[in-house]
């Protein structure tokens, strides 16, 4: 099974993104990832299978699926490129706008470097790409705190500077 | 000026941990040159024509003679012993190797220097006018504000990797010294009805291929709403600004396809989750960005008896006379000067200052001033607070520096940008441009009857030499393998911004200073009493420059 960093830990990861899929073809078993269109389309059938959750592409919003949160345990987000920003604010939107309770995942190009960005912005799994996952989560470490407010620090640091 | 806490330390010391170990995995070959690039954009460094480059951030044009100092040394040590400063007010060295950057970061953070954000698709390092708090048109200081956008903008972990760099720029006085509605969001400090400090906010303004004046997307914002309000503009640009082609990928761009309408219905409709939310300015936060920038031990003097005496030295000295005419402002404080350093010296490339120059103009600011300086985006540094009963001993020290040049806002204070000779973008030299028109024009008279003229020159489209807002703007363009420079009259840096229109075809670099002759023989014919270039400019319109310029020689 692939690896997944998630909550600062590297784990097996059990589920499975389905980045393109026909209409007519069946979905493999197991726990799927599956495109906003195709949840779109197959709605109902794909809450009665259970085991699905979606991922967005970059410029796919959130608010495309704000109904929908409730019943996923998962959202993907889509890193096309590392330079591709969009998925830094999809993220926050699903936590600060959104109240997302479950897993925010980060798919695609992005690399550790943005480890420490990304979960600041509501991300708690990483689909990294790389050899070697545990070196990487030393840069989920790289600042010790931040300036602005976030979601892992509700709190900007001004309001905590001691005055 | 802004001091670190052990917070403020600690996040740049991790920078710099973090930065050494990005060029080590680099060098080891684990971080690709397509993932390096923009790790290495975010600290500033570049790699140019000859030599990497880097961009040491000064935030907002302000530091202080040790940073002076700190930046002269690593010129030094790690450089050919000079710096340049740029139209962003940073300090630019363009031969460092790659494997020493992180050190030259570690020396730059023992004195509070970084490169964080100086290049990149990130909030970059904001500027300001460079007079702030010592400028007597002021309405409020613009530092305060200015640093806590700094803090805010630094490692914002949403807005890393925008669609296209972000720039902004504060001013708080009358008179616009930071070009703000060149930016991609330009903030005037203002008063309303009641006296209460807020900011009117610009957006979409920027030069580069696509030059545009911004416009206003909010007319009175209270102050408190600053931060919520800027994280509502950029995340709305982050989501939808145009990924798809770098040069529609500004915001400009996205206000210009949107509208100034709904590009606000849509900022508004963002800052209604993040309004009154966590960001929102506390007094203590504001009051405490203030207390770093209150006004230094100024001693009580008369101005009318400095005033006086000042103006016994200069009628015995004309040419004490002439510099502080042309290169000293008027201060807030009685008894004291602005004093601008001209870094336009015939000879010497604008804006670059050698290490020997950077100690002693540290030196200055010690003996002369409370330790402090500015840079600014016209080039040039600034001693802010000079007593006039000082400027005759400054003057001297300058004079031998070579920073005494006093051309300060005429025709031969030239914006520059590095141009052909350094950057790996440009489509033709900037810099002999310059010194040829700096040669040409070399009587301070005939100068000085021109009246002020912004004359800047960009080495290409990306404008870093501001040349769609100089009264006069030479731009490099190529033409057939071979370098050309068009020319733009009427732009305008000041409040009521505009933009040069093209004279028409481009001249040979040879050509250039005859061109610029002819066109201000053309205003000096046309011009009624004291009408400056741009008034003479704006009444009589582009034809009569181009007769001029364009007729057949005969
Ligand atoms: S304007 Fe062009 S040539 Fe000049 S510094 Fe900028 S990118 Fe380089």
């Amino acid at each position: 099974m692939p690896q997944l960093i998630k909550h600062g830990q590297v784990i097996e990861d059990s589920w499975q993104v389905i980045r393109t899929i026909e209409e007519g073809e069946g979905l493999p078993d197991g726990k799927v990832i599956v495109p906003l269109s195709y949840w779109q389309a197959h709605r109902e059938a794909l809450l009665a299978r259970g085991n699905v959750a979606v991922w967005l592409a970059s410029d796919e919003q959130p608010s495309a699926i704000a109904d929908d949160l409730p019943h996923l345990p998962l959202v993907a987000i889509d890193f096309p490129v590392m330079t591709d920003g969009r998925g830094f604010s999809s993220g926050r939107a699903l936590r600060e706008h959104y109240n997302y309770k479950g897993e925010v995942r980060a798919i695609g190009q992005f690399i550790r470097d943005q480890l420490y960005h990304l979960s600041r912005c509501g991300f708690d799994a990483y689909a990294l790409e790389t050899s070697d996952p545990h070196k990487a989560l030393a840069s989920l470490n790289d600042f010790s705190d931040a300036y602005q407010a976030s979601v892992t620090q509700p709190v900007p640091f001004f309001r905590r500077r001691a005055g | 000026m802004y001091i670190y806490d052990e917070f403020d330390q600690r996040l740049i010391d991790e920078r710099v941990a973090q930065f050494r170990g990005q060029v080590e995995r680099y060098l080891a070959g684990e971080l690709t040159e397509a993932q390096f690039l923009p790790l290495r954009l975010q600290n500033g460094l570049y790699v140019q024509r000859l030599a990497p480059m880097l961009r040491v951030a000064i935030p907002y044009g302000t530091l202080n003679a040790r940073q002076l100092r700190k930046l002269a040394e690593v010129s030094r040590r790690y450089d050919k012993g000079y710096g340049h400063i740029s139209t962003r007010q940073n300090m630019q060295f363009n031969w460092p190797q790659l494997e020493e950057v992180p050190d030259i970061l570690a020396e730059l953070a023992s004195v509070q220097l970084h490169a964080i954000q100086t290049s990149g698709n990130c909030i970059r390092n904001t500027t300001a006018d460079e007079f702030s708090g010592v400028a007597k048109d002021e309405v409020e200081d613009a530092r305060p504000y200015c640093e806590i956008i700094r803090q805010w903008s630094t490692f914002h972990p949403e807005f890393a990797f925008l669609p296209r760099k972000f720039k902004i720029a504060v001013c708080g006085s009358e008179a616009d010294r930071a070009v703000i509605h060149a930016h991609d969001i330009g903030i005037e400090v203002v008063r309303n009805d009641a006296g209460e400090t807020g900011f009117k906010i610009l957006v979409g303004g920027g030069l580069g291929r696509t030059p545009i004046i911004g416009e206003v997307v909010c007319e009175f914002l209270p102050r408190k709403h600053l931060l919520t309000y800027l994280e509502a503009i950029v995340r709305v640009y982050n989501q939808l600004g145009r990924r798809d082609n770098k040069f529609r990928a500004r915001i400009k761009i996205l206000v210009r396809a949107m509208g100034i309408e709904a590009f606000r219905e849509r900022v508004e409709a963002e800052w209604a989750f993040l309004k009154d939310g966590p960001s929102t300015l506390t007094e203590e936060a504001i009051e405490h960005a203030k207390s770093f920038f209150q006004p230094p031990a100024y001693e009580t003097l008369d101005e009318a008896a400095e005033a006086a005496a000042l103006n016994a030295t200069m009628e015995s000295s004309p040419a004490f006379a002439r510099w502080v005419r042309h290169n000293t402002a008027e201060h807030k404080q009685p008894g004291y000067r602005i004093v601008v350093l001209s870094l336009k010296q015939t000879g010497f490339a604008p804006g670059d200052i050698t290490a020997e120059q950077m100690e002693a103009v540290a030196d200055l600011a010690e003996r002369y001033g409370f330790g402090e300086l500015r840079t600014t985006h016209h080039q040039n540094m600034v001693l802010p607070d000079v007593r006039q009963r000082d400027l005759h001993a400054v003057w001297g020290v300058l004079s031998d520096l070579g920073l005494a040049t006093p051309n300060i806002g005429h025709l031969t204070d030239i914006i520059c940008c590095p141009g052909g000779d350094y950057c790996s973008l440009a489509n033709a030299k900037s810099i002999p441009v310059a010194e040829a028109i700096q040669r040409r024009f070399d009587d301070f008279d005939y100068l000085y009857d021109l009246g002020p003229i912004d004359l800047n020159i960009s080495g290409c489209m990306n404008a870093c030499g501001h040349h769609h807002v100089g009264n006069i703007g030479i731009l490099g363009v190529d033409k057939k393998g071979a370098e050309f420079y068009q020319v733009s009259l009427g732009g305008n840096p000041g409040k009521d911004g505009s933009l040069g229109q093209i004279l028409g075809p481009s001249f040979s670099q040879a050509d250039v200073p005859e061109v610029i002759s002819k066109i201000l023989e053309t205003y000096v014919e046309h011009r009624n009493e004291e009408e400056t270039f741009l008034d003479t400019f704006r009444r009589i319109g582009l034809d009569p420059f181009k007769e001029r310029v364009y007729a057949a020689a005969h």
